[in-house]
């Protein structure tokens, strides 16, 4: 379903000194410093599987899931999504995922959350019937119905996280990506997202591929882990993997952190 | 995909009304902000024709008429195409991945992402200089002159939202150097109010064949004001619409150079 292969991935950010000086001559002649995010990933992902991408900041994790997404191009190596290629066939490709990033919205601040829907039912060309019981399903699988009229900007972070989480399967995806679900949220409302994406996965058969920096949400959903450190793989295999007797999920896992060469704890 | 294109376009644009209605007292004082910058800008004219009767040719009510027409050719490029107008924004807030994400098109999108509404002020100040100037001008009205002035507009907004989309375009290459831009930008809305050629015969030629500003402005003014006859006058604007063209192309190659922004 999901195929990595080698990939490479590198940033260019352009190298400003300070002052007005620098900043015009800056205009013409540029340095730039090349950041790698990935550094020759791979991995495989099938049908159907619920799969935690876990690294250090920095990482790499998020620009993994912008190329699976389409989002980014890869420098080198082969990504292939759901037979496509991600940003190749932007077009096709984006209507069969769905995508919530825990620090952005995209919801209209401003409308209640039901507007942004149907705006989002016309840019999927989602036929009626088909929205009609999407919508409804997911309106009572995260408990919604009191917070379609409402606009984003007066939701809690909880709430506006269970409308991200039905914005991106209104047209029905077949693959998930979650960057940072739970981010800031609430115990019951962490609990709320982790209990929806498993039911999606187990009635739905989506696969699902999420990011996240809490261990119990890796415990409570996904059998496999992936982790990345300085845009490479790591390790492929499950929290056991990880585990280390008497200890803390947490503690093992700084404790392989800091076993990943040259990993000072602070982002590049 | 493209038959609906143009509803899904009504349907952005009913949201980002509808959102922009939410903050009334804000579009007030928009609107009065637009106010005083129209009554200052007319007053720079008005100081300047105290000293000099004429510029150019060019009475004060016939500059009038121009700014007039060249305010609403801003206002109405700055109203429709204000996501590329505030595209930087855009890229830095990630809105910009959210629009890859989408099974539509890039341009589209960005021109669906924001319609500035309170733009309208100044629409409605334009109208007043323009219909202030014609009252005293006291033009024979006839079909060329009105279809002229259609076209002015159509054209004008046209090379004003090429500008918006090559500043966008710039976007992709460097966040930082746009702020050299915005002063071109700027200058272009301070200056570009009086009749091209008072700055000059090589401005001029520079605003005709570079950047086709003033067959939006200058020549077009001329056909108006009844100082020339030529047949092709009242079409010319619509032919500044090419620079759109590179505008476009250039924003496609910028496009490949995205790299998103961190979270
Ligand atoms: N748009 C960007 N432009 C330049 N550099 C970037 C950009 N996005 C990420 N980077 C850099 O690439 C590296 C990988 O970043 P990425 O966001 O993929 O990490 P991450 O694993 O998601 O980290 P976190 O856990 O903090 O979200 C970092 O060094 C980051 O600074
Ligand atoms: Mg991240």
């Amino acid at each position: 379903m999901i195929h990595m292969q080698n990939v490479v991935k590198t940033y260019r950010v352009a190298r400003r000194d300070s002052g007005a000086k620098a900043a015009f001559f800056a205009l013409f002649h540029r340095k730039y410093d090349l950041v790698r995010a990935l550094d020759g990933l791979s991995f495989d992902i099938d049908a159907g599987e619920i799969v935690a991408l876990l690294g250090p900041n920095g990482a790499g994790k998020s620009t993994a899931i912008k190329i699976l997404s389409g989002i980014l191009y890869p420098d080198s190596g082969a990504v292939e999504c759901g037979g496509f290629s991600p940003a190749r066939d932007r077009m096709r490709y984006t209507r069969e995922i769905g995508v919530v990033f825990g620090q952005r919205t995209q919801l209209y601040w401003d409308v209640p959350v039901g507007d942004s829907y149907g705006l989002l039912q016309d840019i999927y060309d989602v036929p009626e019937a088909e929205f009609k019981r999407n919508l409804s399903e997911l309106t009572e699988l995260l408990d919604l119905k009191e917070l379609l009229r409402t606009p984003a900007r007066q939701l809690s972070l909880g709430q506006r996280m269970r409308c991200e989480l039905a914005a991106s399967l209104l047209h029905s995806p077949r693959i998930l990506f979650l960057d940072e679900p739970t981010i800031g949220l609430d115990a019951v409302s962490k609990l709320a997202v982790r209990q929806f994406v498993k039911v999606l996965n187990e009635e739905k058969k989506t696969t699902i591929i999420l990011t996240t920096h809490d261990m119990q949400d890796v415990e409570a959903l996904s059998r496999r882990v992936l982790m990345i450190g300085k845009g490479k793989l790591l390790l492929d295999g499950t929290l056991q993997d990880i585990r280390r007797d008497g200890e803390s999920l947490d503690e093992s896992l700084v404790d392989f952190y800091q076993g990943i060469e040259g990993f000072d704890g602070k982002e590049e | 995909m493209k038959r609906h294109g143009f509803r899904l376009y009504r349907h952005y644009l009913s949201l980002s009304i509808r959102s922009s209605m939410q903050y009334k007292s804000s579009f007030w004082l928009t609107m009065l902000g637009q106010a005083l910058t129209t009554i200052s800008t007319l007053l720079g004219v008005i100081f300047m024709f105290q000293r000099f009767p004429e510029v150019k040719g060019f009475t004060l009510d016939d500059v009038i008429l121009c700014a007039g027409i060249v305010q609403l050719q801003f206002a109405l490029a700055e109203m429709w195409a204000r996501g590329f107008d505030r595209f930087s924004q855009i890229v830095r807030l990630g809105e910009y991945d959210r629009i890859l994400l989408r099974p539509r098109g890039k341009i589209l999108q960005v021109f669906g992402s924001q319609f500035e509404l309170s733009r309208i002020g100044r629409i409605i100040q334009g109208v007043l200089m323009l219909v202030y100037a014609l009252v005293r001008i006291r033009l024979r009205w006839d079909f060329l002159r009105v279809l002229t002035l259609v076209n002015m507009l159509i054209g004008g907004t046209g090379v004003f939202t090429a500008i918006c989309i090559l500043r966008a375009a710039l976007c992709f290459f460097t966040l930082e150097g746009l702020e050299v831009m915005n002063i071109f930008f700027d200058g272009a809305r301070e200056h570009g109010k009086y009749p091209l050629n008072i700055y000059g015969d090589k401005f001029l030629l520079f605003c005709t064949v570079a950047i086709p500003y003033a067959l939006v402005q200058y020549y077009p003014l001329l056909y108006l004001l009844g100082r020339r006859a030529d047949w092709f006058l009242p079409f010319l604007p619509l032919l500044a619409l090419w620079f759109l063209i590179p505008c476009l192309l250039l924003f496609r190659v910028g496009v490949r150079h995205y790299q998103s922004s961190g979270s």
